[in-house]
């Protein structure tokens, strides 16, 4: 009854082109932003902060970028926590020796070292495909993993492999509450995010979505499969480089060698599949999930009062999460987002849905 | 047809002259080169092991499992924690009946609900699979690092050691897992062809909607497979368990495998095998002969080169050869 269209009409071709059609959602977006704003600040606790919305923030990030790639380019990565990581030791490096230079401008210089790094290891893309993809991708993810634990400059010469990073200083102002790390980060998020949205509805993403849909017909029809398959690769590694020095530097603040490791690839690959593939709304949806999960199979047997010793717990907890994912998988292959998508159809028929 | 691809001639020619040169420049004794060597064959062999698992299943199912890693420690844990309250051959007949029971059970409650979804859907599925059985083997078995006793002699034997300065040093145990590995072979190549069911799973191998269409059913031979693919994991297991003894890294194992069945091919056993022959003694060769060196020239914290050579390697491979050493060659048609 509230959420419909009728009676808006589109009179002008900005109108059409417009990223959000219908003013309902115009609307809640706004409100959902101004609520993230201006109200959490002053609602949600430390604990909240730390542990929940700033992984959350950076997470989503990340998502978006691997989403880029798998889920509108169509070629599978299993190896993109290996680009955080040369985001953030790209960002350790440039701040430890141009100490002069902009943090955002660092985190933008991160972001074109990974894109670069991206690219190289997306050339195999150009000759395998699917599954075999997927796997040479590992090796992006254990060259890298090794890089950074053995060769010493990068972690300039430290004797224990980990590094540590000061607060984020901009224009004067010091990143170093919750609140304003999750204030800043929120920005950046929300840039990112229309950046992504504008790039996949625009003549690249239909490129890459082209790609993804049958990779031969899309070379006959006139693209270019090298400037298609470079271009996603280097810009998911983009968002993925961005999203690792901000791990590192607001969420970490010091992290060791193995921080970036196949376990948090795995994550990014577990938040789009089950955010939904080749949805930025998914992004969100399954870094959330992939965030609150563990946290709440942690706390479930302290709620349940159930005394079981913790190795015990952290099996059990491996074992829902395994069947959570199946589930899922089973249940919505398209992930959450479709869930999403499937609600707002029914409210636009609601209460008459015939 | 090999002669004519120059690009497989010279990345054979080069790994052929990185294998001879610690030997030719006389970096190492050919009584240790020789050691490392069959190090390197023996590692593969158990590569080779876990890499048939892979192999066998997506040949007749077109999954990737990756939980066959977890299928290993999970078979290797039964094996051990079953034997310490029985014989060890009653404890790998009861893991085997384990492991169809698991087949069974994925068959059933994972892959019939998701019949026709896209490779990666399936991907993500055996990751589940992955997770559910780490937690769930160690909560069944307990966590700790569990031993296996085959019963064969652990210290080494010298062997020529008139015909080198030094000698060899060889496992018998080592021996034991290359014999267990070629009879498994054996077998299977045999059941493959020879029997009613194996010529029922190539069919399925070679196209599911044939092969239902003329009375094959397709449920019953995804669990075979999956049955198999559990043996094979157990062997696997036993092996590994009783090297290394049984514990959570037993599951990395299948990362270790990845690069094998790339390079041997998604859907040739044959190419897991020698895919993983190949990788076992690269890898070995270059920890021992590249990695110092590397250590030196770019002041590293220490080698470790092991980690990734196999992928780079199979990396390199796949950049001349996609389909793998015997993949079946792939035509994309519009």
């Amino acid at each position: 009854m509230l959420y419909r269209e009728n009676g808006q009409f589109k009179s002008s071709y900005a109108a059409d082109l417009q990223m959000l059609p219908i003013a309902q959602d115009r609307w809640f977006v706004l409100v959902l932003v101004l609520f993230a704003f201006l109200a959490v600040p002053f609602l949600a606790s430390d604990y909240l902060f730390l542990s929940i919305l700033i992984p959350f923030l950076i997470l989503t990030i990340a998502a978006i970028g691997l989403n880029l790639l798998v889920g509108y380019c169509g070629q599978i990565s299993i190896g993109h926590a290996a680009f955080m990581a040369v985001g953030a030791y790209a960002a350790y490096n440039l701040v430890l020796r141009l100490p002069q230079l902009n943090f955002l401008i660092v985190l933008l210089l991160a972001g074109f070292i990974a894109a670069g790094v991206g690219m190289l290891f997306g050339i195999p893309s150009l000759r395998i495909k699917g599954l075999y993809l997927a796997v040479a991708t590992l090796a992006a993810q254990f060259f890298i993993d090794w890089l950074f634990a053995r060769v010493k400059w990068f972690t300039n010469h430290s004797t224990s492999g980990s590094v540590s990073t000061a607060p984020v200083e901009l224009f004067g102002w010091i990143v170093d509450t919750p609140v304003e790390k999750y204030v800043f980060l929120l920005a950046l998020l929300i840039v990112f995010t229309v950046l992504a949205k504008n790039l996949v509805r625009g003549h690249i993403g239909r490129e890459w979505m082209a790609m993804r849909d049958m990779d031969v017909a899309a070379e006959v029809i006139g693209i270019r499969p090298v400037y298609a398959k470079l271009t996603a690769f280097a810009i998911s590694a983009f968002y993925c480089g961005v999203a690792g020095a901000l791990w590192g530097f607001v969420h970490l603040g010091s992290w060791e060698p193995l921080a970036f490791n196949l376990t948090l690839s795995l994550n990014l690959l577990f938040m789009i599949i089950i955010g939904g593939m080749g949805s930025l709304l998914g992004c969100y949806f399954g870094a959330a999930f992939i965030v609150i999960l563990p946290i709440l199979l942690d706390q479930a047997p302290l709620w349940l009062g159930v005394g079981i010793s913790t190795a015990t717990a952290s099996h059990l907890a491996f074992m829902i999460f395994g069947a959570l994912i199946v589930f899922f998988l089973i249940v919505e292959p398209h992930g959450l987002a479709r869930l999403w998508a499937i609600g707002k159809e029914k409210l636009r028929l609601w209460p008459f849905p015939h | 047809m090999l002669a004519r691809n120059w690009p497989v001639m010279l990345l054979t020619a080069a790994l052929m002259i990185g294998l001879v040169l610690p030997l030719a420049t006389k970096a190492s004794p050919p009584g240790f080169y020789i050691e490392v060597l069959l190090g390197g064959l023996m590692a593969g062999v158990l590569y080779s092991l876990v890499a048939m698992g892979f192999a066998l299943i997506f040949k007749a199912s077109g999954v990737f499992n990756f939980a066959q890693g977890a299928m290993v420690l999970f078979a290797a844990l039964a094996v051990a924690r079953l034997a310490e309250q029985m014989p060890l051959a009653v404890a790998v007949v009861l893991a085997f009946a384990i492991m169809v029971v698991l087949a069974w059970l994925i068959e059933r409650l994972v892959l019939r609900p998701l019949v026709n979804q896209e490779g990666v859907a399936l991907l993500m599925a055996t990751l589940g699979v992955t997770y559910f059985l780490d937690g769930f083997g160690q909560t069944l078995w307990g966590s700790d690092i569990y031993k296996i006793e085959l019963g064969i002699a652990k210290e080494p034997v010298m062997i020529l050691d008139n015909v080198f300065q030094g000698g060899i040093l060889v496992n018998k145990e080592d021996f034991a897992a290359a014999l267990v590995a070629a009879l498994l072979v054996t077998a299977l190549s045999v059941f493959f062809q020879k029997t009613s069911t194996g010529r029922a799973l190539r069919a399925v191998a070679d196209d599911h909607q044939a092969a239902q269409s003329i009375g094959i059913p397709l449920n019953r031979i995804w669990v075979i497979v999956w049955s198999i693919a559990g043996l094979v994991a157990l062997v696997a297991g036993i092996m590994w368990g009783a090297k290394l003894g049984v514990q959570f890294s037993v599951s990395q194992v299948a990362l270790k495998a990845l690069p094998v069945v790339i390079l041997g091919g998604f859907t040739s056993v044959n190419g897991a095998i020698l895919g993983g022959l190949i990788i076992g003694v690269g890898e070995k060769m270059a920890e021992v002969f590249l990695g110092p060196v590397m250590v030196k020239m770019f002041d590293l914290a220490g080698g470790g080169i092991e980690n990734w050579f196999a992928y780079v390697l199979a990396l390199l491979f796949l950049l001349v050869r996609p389909e793998g050493l015997f993949g079946e060659k792939h035509i994309d048609r519009v």
